[in-house]
């Protein structure tokens, strides 16, 4: 690997220790009753923002309260991302493309996997309602997008990564890059020229 | 000649007409002016115009002066366009009904009426368990006084934000409203005192605030002949020290002043910082027919009370205790709950034991307005009944004083010489000056009352620039930060003491009426009428971002020490004390914890301390059951109150919420069965219970 790989995919690994202290994807929902704004934000390890509200609000169609305790992926994901930050340092120092591979692969499968568990997680608060709901639309289910924007009864959902996403999501595009580069381009172009 | 002056006003708007009668009203007076009309003829025709601009005002129909002020321009200077902000907060106080309403200016649109010294339904205020203590006096629960004037609380002589201040005339009171909730959130009882008029006026860092007697009482010897007024009546100033952190207020000293009506106050700015400046009446001292009686001097008296003086002077123990009880209400905004305390003393400084601490100047006559320009130098008296309005300096005073240029005393206190003490007249300004502020390019605004106008003037050269006619008879005025350092000249408030027909009418009793002025240029003009709550005699305002940052949305919920709030569903209960039943209602949209209540009996106290659980901006809910003498409930997000019920039949009664809270508001609603005294019932509480 070259230096420069090396360098990236160790900052790029550091930097999504910021996802510790950033939320890492948000829920935004837009009401005319709400001018001030109503959302929440997904944490590496926990959901802040107006959960209250929106449990409140959500009651009326019979939703499950949204109670970040009972998640159980709050309490693993810190550890794959850590998991994921030490490997990237690792696969950074050993310098070997064997292990950037792994290292792609590995990031991507959690990738996925995240995102298959937080479709699952969206589809089920969003179809599992309580049948006495005093709002029952015959046909409607309240499944926020998995990212984009819906609307829901009087509220547009917008689902987007937040800070801490964005990085974690940077890193995941650089390594592929990166691998992509070394195993292709890297051949035949000098180093020197390649630094972008 | 006050006549005249007010038909040439009259006159003068006529040719600001818009349409055609300008250029009409142009051709008329020009082909006047150039034909070789007889005289005769000219001056009859002057005439007649003069008479029917007369009876025009006369028969009270102002349709004419309405539309000639109001222009496109008039509208989109008080345009405030749907969803967006007014530049100032304006706080109006209530007059007679006791209470304090927020404006905003330029619109003049009504956002709150705050409840402070009398009891409002449509808040609770003095209804609840929580609110009733603030309303406690000396003399027992009082449910509705009078109140007169706000003063912003500040720093370095600019409005700070933090407070505003609002006296109780009627039982003396002065009243500390906290601007994050514009709640009332201290009450403070004057002891020693009857009709606190010249109150509540701040010092420039509102280290005190002041409270004078419009009557004079008995004080020492209580039981006493109204003639014996001179001897046995006498007056005081307060000085109320405000905590600068909290907020609290405590009766630092009061002064025994002789027996006059000390009508208003301001304190005094920059290098007159030290000196406070009352305006007193009825130095004749009657005690019948005053409108006769205390309308015979030709000088009443301005009193400046140099108040480090007097603090030095209680520092040396100068002060007596004197024996007086008065309470002393405070709002805990954790608890959600007032308390009262009962003080029983008060330090009373006499003037005759404290020299240099107190001078008259005399000021012609019967003055009510005692006004500071943002200087400091100098002081306007507004003699109600005078003809001119003097201006007094704060260096020539100091200099009178220096070198004793007395005329006489007055219960031992010093009478400066009028000459002495005088910056100038203002000659001929118009009929009544009452009140007087300022704005920030040198010029000074009257009120006349008499002649029912504002005049402008400057307030070096004394001169009057400008005047405008008020609709009608205006009381007090307010510029934005106009009795301040630093007033924003933009806009001018009168506040009329008479209506007549400027609104649709609404049978004998209409609605008060405030007008708005631009101020910006070299002369007024009237932009809006607009309507206000009870009889405001004096306001307040400050640029809007000064408050609206810190303005409180919720309580929280985590945050709330009320003994009897729940801060989850699960503590929702009923219970039984003796004959007491306390039931803890939780509320969310759109159900109460619980709603089927059993187990009460006629003869029980039942007390109900109900949390409005939401956290949720604009969620309050409403609570009311079915035949409840003392009230129903209005409860903000995260807040706890309570009410009591005495039910003397045997049923089931409904309760529910009366703010619209949710689509499932009509939904919001329980039950609560009362069985006969000495049945066997037992408590029982329920929510959602399925069959």
């Amino acid at each position: 690997m070259k230096k420069i790989t090396k360098i990236l995919i160790i900052a790029s690994s550091l930097a999504m220790i910021a996802a510790f202290f950033t939320p890492i994807w948000m829920i935004d929902l837009e009401a005319p009753q709400y001018p001030e704004g109503l959302g929440m934000q997904i944490w590496i390890n926990k959901i802040t923002g107006d959960l209250n509200t929106i449990n409140g609000l959500n009651h009326y169609i019979g939703m499950k309260k949204i109670e970040p305790d009972s998640i159980k992926e709050l309490t693993i994901m810190p550890y794959i991302l850590a998991f994921l930050i030490a490997m990237g340092v690792v696969t950074g120092i050993a310098g070997k493309k064997k292990l950037l591979g792994i290292f792609v692969v590995i990031f991507l499968i959690a990738g996925i996997a995240g995102g298959v568990d937080f479709y699952m997680w969206e589809y089920d608060y969003g179809h599992d309602l309580d049948p006495t709901a005093a709002i029952i639309v015959p046909g409607m289910s309240y499944q926020p997008p998995l990212i984009g924007s819906k609307q829901l009864l009087n509220f547009v959902a917008h689902s987007y990564p937040d800070t801490g996403g964005w990085i974690v999501i940077g890193a995941g595009i650089l390594a592929v890059l990166l691998y992509f580069y070394e195993s292709k381009f890297n051949k035949k172009i000098p180093a020197k020229e390649s630094v972008k | 000649m006050f006549q005249i002056n007010k038909t040439d006003l009259q006159f003068k708007e006529k040719s600001n007409m818009k349409f055609n009668v300008k250029n009409f009203s142009k051709q008329v007076m020009s082909q006047i002016a150039s034909s070789s009309i007889l005289p005769p003829i000219t001056a009859g025709l002057i005439l007649a115009i003069t008479f029917s601009v007369i009876l025009l005002a006369g028969c009270g129909k102002k349709e004419g002066t309405t539309t000639l002020n109001m222009s496109e321009d008039a509208a989109n200077k008080v345009y405030v366009p749907p969803g967006q902000y007014d530049e100032f907060y304006s706080f109006i106080s209530g007059g007679f009904s006791g209470q304090m309403a927020v404006y905003g200016l330029p619109s003049g649109r009504l956002f709150r009426v705050i409840p402070v010294f009398s009891v409002d339904p449509e808040k609770g205020w003095g209804y609840t368990e929580e609110t009733k203590p603030m309303l406690m006096t000396s003399h027992g629960f009082i449910p509705w006084d009078d109140s007169h004037h706000s003063e912003l609380s500040m720093t370095d002589g600019v409005p700070n934000g933090k407070w505003i201040f609002l006296n109780g005339n009627n039982t003396p009171r002065l009243a500390r409203i906290d601007l994050k909730t514009f709640r009332t959130a201290e009450i403070l009882e004057i002891p020693n005192s009857a009709g606190n008029h010249s109150s509540p006026f701040t010092t420039e860092n509102s280290e005190y605030v002041v409270c004078g007697t419009r009557f004079s009482i008995p004080m020492k010897e209580l039981d006493v002949p109204i003639d014996s007024y001179r001897e046995k009546f006498n007056g005081t100033v307060s000085f109320v020290k405000i905590n600068p952190e909290s907020g609290n207020m405590n009766v630092e000293f009061q002064i025994m002043t002789p027996p006059f009506d000390y009508d208003l106050s301001h304190a005094g700015k920059g290098p007159s910082h030290d000196w406070f400046f009352f305006s007193c009446y009825n130095t004749e001292e009657a005690f019948t027919l005053l409108e006769v009686n205390a309308s015979q001097k030709d000088k009443d008296f301005i009193m400046a009370v140099n108040w480090k003086k007097a603090e030095q002077y209680l520092k040396e123990g100068k002060a007596k205790d004197v024996a007086s009880e008065y309470y002393h209400n405070v709002y805990d905004e954790s608890k959600h709950s007032a308390s009262s305390e009962v003080l029983k003393t008060v330090k009373m400084l006499d003037p005759k034991d404290c020299p240099d601490m107190i001078y008259y100047i005399p000021c012609p006559k019967s003055p009510h307005g005692a006004d500071v320009d943002p200087s400091g130098e100098y002081i306007v008296g507004g003699g109600k009944l005078a003809t001119v309005i003097p201006v007094f300096s704060f260096s020539k005073m100091l200099k009178a004083i220096e070198t004793k240029q007395f005329d006489g005393d007055v219960a031992g206190i010093p009478v400066i010489k009028y000459e002495a003490a005088l910056h100038g007249e203002v000659q001929k300004p118009g009929l009544g000056p009452l009140h007087t502020e300022f704005d920030d390019k040198g010029f000074a605004y009257t009120s006349m009352f008499v002649s029912s106008e504002v005049v402008k003037w400057n307030i070096k050269t004394l001169e009057v620039v400008d005047r405008a006619a008020s609709f009608y008879s205006v009381g007090h005025i307010m510029i934005p930060g106009g009795d301040t350092k630093k007033p924003w000249g933009k806009y001018l408030v009168v506040m009329n003491k008479i209506t007549k027909d400027r609104f649709l009418p609404t049978g004998p009793e209409l609605t008060q009426s405030a007008q708005l002025y631009d101020i910006s240029g070299e002369k007024m003009k009237l932009l809006l009428d607009f309507p206000t709550i009870g009889e405001p005699h004096y306001a307040q305002a400050c640029p809007a971002d000064l408050i609206m940052k810190n303005s409180v949305k919720i309580f929280k919920l985590d945050e709330n020490k009320h003994p009897d709030a729940i801060k989850s569903v699960n503590d929702a209960r009923v219970e039984r004390r003796g004959n007491e039943v306390h039931v803890y209602i939780g509320m969310v949209r759109s159900h109460f914890t619980p709603d089927n209540i059993e187990g009460v009996k006629v003869g029980d106290k039942v007390f109900f301390h109900v949390t409005n659980m939401e956290q949720d901006w604009d969620i309050p809910h409403g609570f009311a059951v079915k035949g409840n003498n003392t009230a129903e409930m209005l409860i903000m997000p995260g807040e706890t109150q309570t009410i009591t019920w005495e039910p003397k039949v045997a049923t089931v009664y409904p309760f529910y919420c009366t703010d619209f809270c949710s689509a499932l508001h009509q939904e919001m609603q329980g039950y609560i069965r009362v069985q006969p005294a000495g049945s066997s019932g037992e408590i029982k509480f329920s929510l959602g219970v399925k069959k």
